[in-house]
Parts: C-alpha cells; structure tokens; sequence
C-alpha cells in the first residue's frame, strides 16, 4: 500500500525520497508532471502515475526531457501547478528550452526536478546540474532529507508563482534513494481549471528587458530566503570553524560533529536556498567564524558563490579561510559520507579521529583482499542483449575488417565489459552512437574502410536517435544501425515509451513501431530475434555487405526480467557432462570463458560446466554456443 | 519502548543486484516506523542491479532521522543475502562486535565463472566471518526458499532468521505485518511462509 493518496495530515510514514517529492507537489496541487526517466530520478513519475486522474492530474513519461519541459511549460502557461522530472544528463537535453521558457516567463508553479548521482552509481557522467541555475537565472532548492524533500517540493510551486520563474529542486542519488519517516500534510481539494490567456503572450522579446527582469525576479528570490526555515545554524555564536553543507552533506556534517565531539567548537550553516544565497544571513555567519569548510556533491558550486560574497563584503566579514573541494579537504569527485567530513575536520581543527578498531580493520581489510574478488557487472541470466553481442562479435569478427561497433545509452552499454564481448568502442550521451556512426560512415573517402555498427536501446531511439538516423540517410552516410529492441527502458526499471504501447499509467495505446519510422525516412530494416543466433549472424553479415548506405536491423526480444515477470521460459537447461569437454584443449572451458552467462557455472570437482538452477532462467540460447553439443535445451511448458 | 542500544543502531543488507535486498530493507523500515522509530534507509540502485553487489544501510534511532549513509566500522548487524558479499563489506563497516545472519549460497561472480579469479572454499568464508564478528548464524536460506518452490524468497527467509536472532528491536508480529503491508496480496501467503521458515532456522 503507498501512501501517496494518504489525506492525515500529520501521519508520520516511510517514504522514499522519490516519493516524498512525489507528495509534496501533491500537496501543492499539482496537475501535469512529465519526465524521462533516468536513475535516480524514475520514481517521481512512476509514483505519480499511479495516481494520475482524468481531469486533476495528468502524467505522462515523455520521448525525451526536452519535450517533458515544453509539455509542463504548456500547463503552466495555463495556469497549472506543473513539474517535470530527470536526471542530470537530462538537464543538458532540455537546457536550450530551459532558458527560454524562463526567460519568457511562467504562470502557475513550474518545478523542474533534478536528480544527480554523484559517484556516478548509475550514470555515464558525475556531472553537477546546478549550473543551471546561474545559467537560466532559476532559483535553486537542495533538500537535504526525505521530510525536506517534500516541504522543499510543496514550496517550490508557490515560489515558481511568486516569482513567474521555474525553480530548480536538485536531488541526488542518496536523497531520491533513500527512505525515511515522513510527515504528511494536507491534500488540497480544489480542481484545477486550464486556460491560455491569449492577452498576455509568453515569448522572450523584448529580450534585453526580459533579462533585466530574471535578474529582478532574483533579487525577490533572495529576499525571501533570508528567512527561509530552509536555512538554519546550529553551534557555539563563534566558532573555531564554519561547517556550510547544503543537500544529504547537511546530515553527513550533522553526524561527523557527532562523532568526532566537535559540536561544541564547530557551527554548522544549513543553506536549503543555495540560489541565489540569502547574502545577510550567510554573511552574519561567515562573520562569526575565520575558518570555513564548505561541504556538497559533485562540483563546488557552493564554496564558489560563498567565495563570492565574502569578497563582496570585504573588511566588513574580516578574512575567511576556506576549506572544502578547492583546498582538497573534501575530495573533488565522488560522494561525500560522514566519514569524509569527519576527516575533513579532523584535518583542519588538528584532531584525533576516534578509529574502529585498528587490528580488526586491517585483519578484515587482508582477509578481504586475499579471499575477496572482484565482482564484474553482467547481463542477467537469459537477457537478449548477450545473444545480439555474441551474433554481433562473431560476424564483425568472421568479416575481419576490423568493424566496430559505437554504442549508447541503456543496459547495453556494458558492451564496454566482459559481458558483451567489449563489442562497444564509444559512449557518450543518449543517441549518440548513431551520430557518431553518421559521422563515421563518411570517412571512407579519407581512408576509414572499417564496418561501423551502432547500437541503440528501443527507448533511447525515441529520445535522441531519430535525428541522427535521419541525417545519416539524408546525407548518405553508410553504416549499420542496430535497435536493440528489448520492449523496455530496462535500465531505469522497465518504463514504457512509445514502441510498447503503453501509457505512463499502464493504459493500453497504439505502438509506434520502429521499423516503420526507419522505413519513413527510406532506410532498409530487418527485424530478427536474436535468441536465434544464426539467423540474427546471416542477417548481420548481410548487412555488413552492403554499407554503402544506412540499414537498420531491429533485434526484438523481450527483456528477460520481463518475461520473468510474464511465466518466464519454456526450458530447462542442463550439461550433459559425457559431451562436455571441459578443461580439454580446443573448448577449455569456452561456454565459462567467453560466453560468460551467470547461469552457466563451472563444477569444479567434477572438471565440468553445470547448469546452476538458481540462476538460469532458461532462455535456450546456451544450447547454439557449446561447441560440443554438450548443453541440453529441454522443453518443459 | 525498551532504549536503543548503541542509537543509531545500523544494519547493513548486502547480496548480489537481483536477490531482493531493496524489498527486504523496505519491509524492516516499514515494521520500524510502524513501532515509532527514526528510521533512514540508503538503498542501492542501478547498475548494480545488473548482478553486481548491492547493499542497503538501514539507520535506527529513536532521537531523529539520521543520514542514509552508515559511517565506517559502525555496523551493528549484516544481514548478508550472499556470503561472499558479506566478507567484502566488513574492512569497511564491520567492527569486532558485529553480529552476521548469512545465507551460505554462493552466486560465483563472471570473473570466478570464467576462470580468471577464485571464488573462496565455504571453509575459507566460514573461518573468516567468525575471525571478523562475534557471532556469526551461517545459513542456507536459498536450499530453504527451494523447497518452499522459489529460491528468489531466500531473502524473506533469512529475514525470518534476523527476527528469530532477535538482532533488531522487532518481533515476529511486526514484521508479519510489515510484509502483508508492503507485498502484493497474491503474493503474501507464500512470503508468510518462508518467513516463518526462516524463523525456525534459528534455534
């Protein structure tokens, strides 16, 4: 049972970050959300549309984040309280509509939710999404738990309003995925009414006076931030040090004063309002102290503009020194934890750290280092991804031109590892493997006669593909394009887009089918499973033949958490250890080695391959690769 | 309510991406809040699903919400879903009073399945674990959920052990109804069960 829709005012629940930001746009009278998603932001939409209701809220995953804002902009223009929801990666997708539609001005409540992921847990980039706000002239909120969460959510709106501009609500990996007591507040009754008022145009001219006025509309902001119970100190009146923290950093520094009794010589500055800075109530406090540590994920954005206005002030706040990611007192990439600033003060105030267990940590750190491997990332057991790699690394190889595949954004990225065969030679952003591949393909000329494949995720081809396609075709670029087609954005939990039909709340709608958009803009398509392993090579070296011009091959099967989900497969698995070869010379373990599926383990009493029955799944596609015959594919259902 | 002791009091749920670790972090922070508790959760996501190891920190006190991160050598309890997993995380969170529930089934990394690295003998993990906490219940959850008709409820079966330990301030009766509120209901029945497996793993 979710307490989303849960009208107690005052009960206290567990709630996911996600979910707590979910609630408090709630409480505020949200009507439209839209995102894309992207760990760790996913759960913001997927709790919303739950709930969504005909006439009250609307919900919608939308292709791409650039869309998800102009769609939430629409309601906004129209007088409903609107959020839209990504990742940091999206934050660079939408940022050319981002300025603009701020520049021009909002209407109701607007709130973009962005959620980084510093020590980049799940993301192809460790990038810090709050340079949007100076550069989009948006205010900037950072909870710093799941109760702030909501409160700062529900706030934002009225804000938004305030001010006529977006505001920015920055999350991060450790807030969005983490669950904690919250309190709930009211749900507001009132049904929101839409309506475009034809009187009062939103549009950027004049610009010079639009700018003038972001810059008014900031000004506001940081006024009513002076005295934002978002900010707070707490400590001696003045402190040896000055601990400023702002997002989960609060609760690390909160807790490292703990640990390392310095509560009583260290003050902490609590900024929830990290833009614009609430300049008196920062500076009274700056004022108090000569030393600074300066604590926040991924960039120092903070420490910079903290920088900033105490050189502003002068010799009226005295001399500061700073610590922080600049002095190399809070380490410059990575997340922070209460161990890191509790080192950090340590450092600073010259001050014993109370250590574990000196002799326990090193026993279990030579334990660790002398029993302990690596674990590497791998596809799961039965996921179509191995197969089409496997069809992939074979042809390419067999076609030895020395061919290379560009890949993208999704599960199959890890293409750069093991698990694919490291089939993958670039990633960088969403649809960019298909770019690159159009760049690519017309370096023959100057001598580039290496096939080039590119493969993109079903999802990822709606967000950013398409363009590239399309300019590949247009200007007659000459490479293979490969849509992994798994029915899924896998990665992030299995969200529908338009290839599978379905709405954001599970409603039944058209399919958009891929092959048909690649057949619109003249380019060859063949579609294959790639559980079938020969037929998916024949399709594939076909293709490689005849690079002249852009082909799409679709290899569609559905993801395997999926059809886990759905009964699962038809086979049960099993080593015919007489056929095995084992160890011998010519196999030497080849199904272990190279084709790497969990599922398939080696015994090593017995010195042969086994099925493991917790593991697989059954999917079949071991029985095509033994070069034995040794692996027995059994129908049982 | 009896005090907490140390407050916080921190329980790590390690295991590979796939075991189940989320949920059963979930329904113990369910129980806790239930039972008037502080709680805050760290959970693991992403990649990391993708069998790779995964942990959650679970956070409790009765003074407020602390943060999702546990600081180093400051676990109380682990609740390992995977054995391998459970060594790997203790020269950073483990401490010599630390208390281990481990599910004896190992899931051999890629790397161990292709040759290329060791997976340690049982008795290598066994001897280390014990040499690392002051008590340590070595138990094969997975065999356990097997015979109940799907080894992927070891994890509620082990957590039927962690309350059998009594390791954390909750009882059978909290959790039993942590887990009728957060499963499914078609999937309850089942899940009951191999909770009250698990607590009779623990005698």
């Amino acid at each position: 049972m979710s307490f989303i829709l849960t009208d107690q005012p005052g009960l206290e629940v567990l709630l996911q970050g996600n979910q707590a930001i979910a609630r408090g746009a709630l409480e505020a009278g949200l009507a439209w959300a839209s995102g894309y998603p992207g760990n760790p932001s996913s759960e913001i939409i997927e709790t919303l549309a739950e709930v969504q209701t005909k006439g009250r809220l609307y919900v919608e995953w939308s292709v791409n984040e650039k869309v998800a804002l102009e769609g939430a902009a629409a309601a906004s223009l129209s007088g409903l309280r609107a959020m839209v929801t990504m990742k940091q990666n999206g934050v660079n997708v939408c940022l050319d509509s981002l300025t603009t539609v701020a520049l021009a001005g909002t209407k109701a409540g607007l709130v973009l939710v962005s959620a980084d992921d510093p020590a980049s847990i799940s993301s192809s980039n460790e990038q810090d999404s709050r340079f949007a706000a100076e550069l989009a002239h948006l205010p900037l909120l950072e909870p710093s738990s799941p109760q702030e969460a909501l409160d700062m959510a529900r706030f934002a709106f009225e804000l938004s309003e305030r001010l006529g501009n977006i505001c920015l609500l920055r999350s991060v990996s450790r807030l969005s995925h983490s669950r904690a007591n919250v309190r709930l507040g009211p749900l507001p009754r009132e049904k929101p009414r839409a309506h475009f008022d034809t009187a009062a145009p939103f549009h950027t001219f004049p610009v010079i006076q639009k700018h003038q006025a972001m810059y008014d509309k900031l000004a506001k902001a940081r006024e009513m931030f002076e005295t934002s119970a978002f900010n707070s100190y707490e400590g001696p009146p003045s402190p040896e040090l000055l601990v400023a923290a702002c997002g989960p950093s609060y609760s690390y520094a909160r807790e490292a004063l703990e640990m390392t009794g310095l509560a009583d010589r260290v003050g902490l500055l609590k900024i929830g309002t990290t833009y614009p800075l609430p300049r008196d109530f920062v500076l009274k406090h700056l004022g108090q102290a000569e030393k600074v540590l300066v604590v926040e994920e991924i960039d120092p954005i903070l420490e910079r503009r903290l920088k900033v206005l105490t050189a502003e002030a002068g010799p009226a706040i005295g001399t500061t020194i700073f610590f922080g990611k600049h002095s190399g007192h809070i380490p410059a990439v990575g997340e922070v934890g209460p161990d890191v600033v509790a080192r950090a003060l340590s450092r600073i105030l010259d001050h014993d750290l109370v250590q574990v267990d000196a002799d326990y940590k090193s026993r279990a750190a030579a334990l660790a280092a002398d029993l302990v491997p690596p674990r590497e990332f791998g596809f799961c057991p039965g996921c179509p991804h191995r197969a089409s790699y496997w069809a992939i690394k074979n042809v390419l190889a067999a076609d030895d031109r020395d061919g290379f595949v560009a890949g993208d954004i999704g599960c199959y990225t890890m293409a750069i590892w093991p698990t694919g065969f490291g089939q993958i030679k670039s990633v960088h952003a969403m649809g960019s493997g298909v770019g690159l591949s159009s760049g690519l393909g017309k370096l023959k000329p100057m001598g580039l006669d290496q096939p080039v494949v590119s493969v993109v995720g079903d999802s990822t081809f709606f967000h950013a593909a398409i363009p590239a396609l399309i300019n590949a075709a247009y200007n007659q670029s000459g490479f293979l394009m490969v849509v992994l087609d798994n029915s899924a954005t896998a990665m992030t939990g299995f969200q529908p887009h338009p290839g599978t039909g379905r709405s954001a709340s599970g409603q039944e709608i058209g399919r958009i089918d891929i092959e048909s958009v690649c057949a619109s803009a003249g380019v060859p398509v063949k579609v294959c499973d790639p559980y079938d392993l020969s037929a998916t090579e024949a399709a594939l070296d076909e293709a490689l033949q005849n690079l002249d011009t852009v082909q799409v091959i679709i290899m569609r099967r559905k993801c395997a958490l999926v059809q886990g989900r759905e009964g699962g497969f038809p086979y049960r698995m099993h080593v015919d250890p007489k056929l095995c070869r084992g160890e011998a010379c010519g196999c030497h373990r080849f199904c272990n080695r190279i084709f790497r599926c969990p599922g398939i383990v080696w015994d090593e009493r017995k010195g042969r391959a086994r099925i493991d029955e917790v593991i697989c799944v059954g999917c079949g596609v071991c029985e095509q690769i033994c070069p034995a015959g040794a692996i027995i594919k059994e129908t049982v259902a | 309510m009896k005090k907490l002791k140390p407050d916080p009091f921190n329980l790590i749920v390690t295991g590979v991406g796939g075991q189940g670790n989320v949920l059963i972090s979930q329904i113990i922070g369910r129980a806790l809040v239930n039972q008037g508790f502080q709680v805050s959760i760290g959970e693991t996501f992403g990649l990391s699903q993708r069998g790779g190891s995964v942990q959650s920190h679970v956070r409790i006190s009765q003074k407020r919400v602390y943060g999702p991160l546990i600081p180093e050598g400051q676990a109380q309890v682990v609740l390992g879903l995977e054995p391998l997993e459970t060594l790997r995380i203790l020269a950073l969170y483990g401490r010599p009073d630390l208390k281990i529930i481990v599910n004896s089934r190992p899931v051999p990394p890629l790397n161990v399945i292709a040759g290329e690295s060791l997976y340690p003998s049982e008795e290598q993990l066994k001897s280390a674990l014990h040499d690392l906490a002051a008590k340590v219940w070595w138990l094969n959850g997975t065999a356990a959920a097997q015979k109940l008709g799907a080894a992927v409820m070891a994890n509620i079966v082990l957590l039927g052990a962690l309350t059998a330990a009594a390791l954390i301030p909750l009882g059978q009766a909290d959790l039993e109804e942590a887990l009728a509120q957060v499963l499914p209901a078609a999937r309850l029945k089942q899940n009951l069960t191999a909770f009250r497996r698990g607590l009779k793993l623990i005698q």
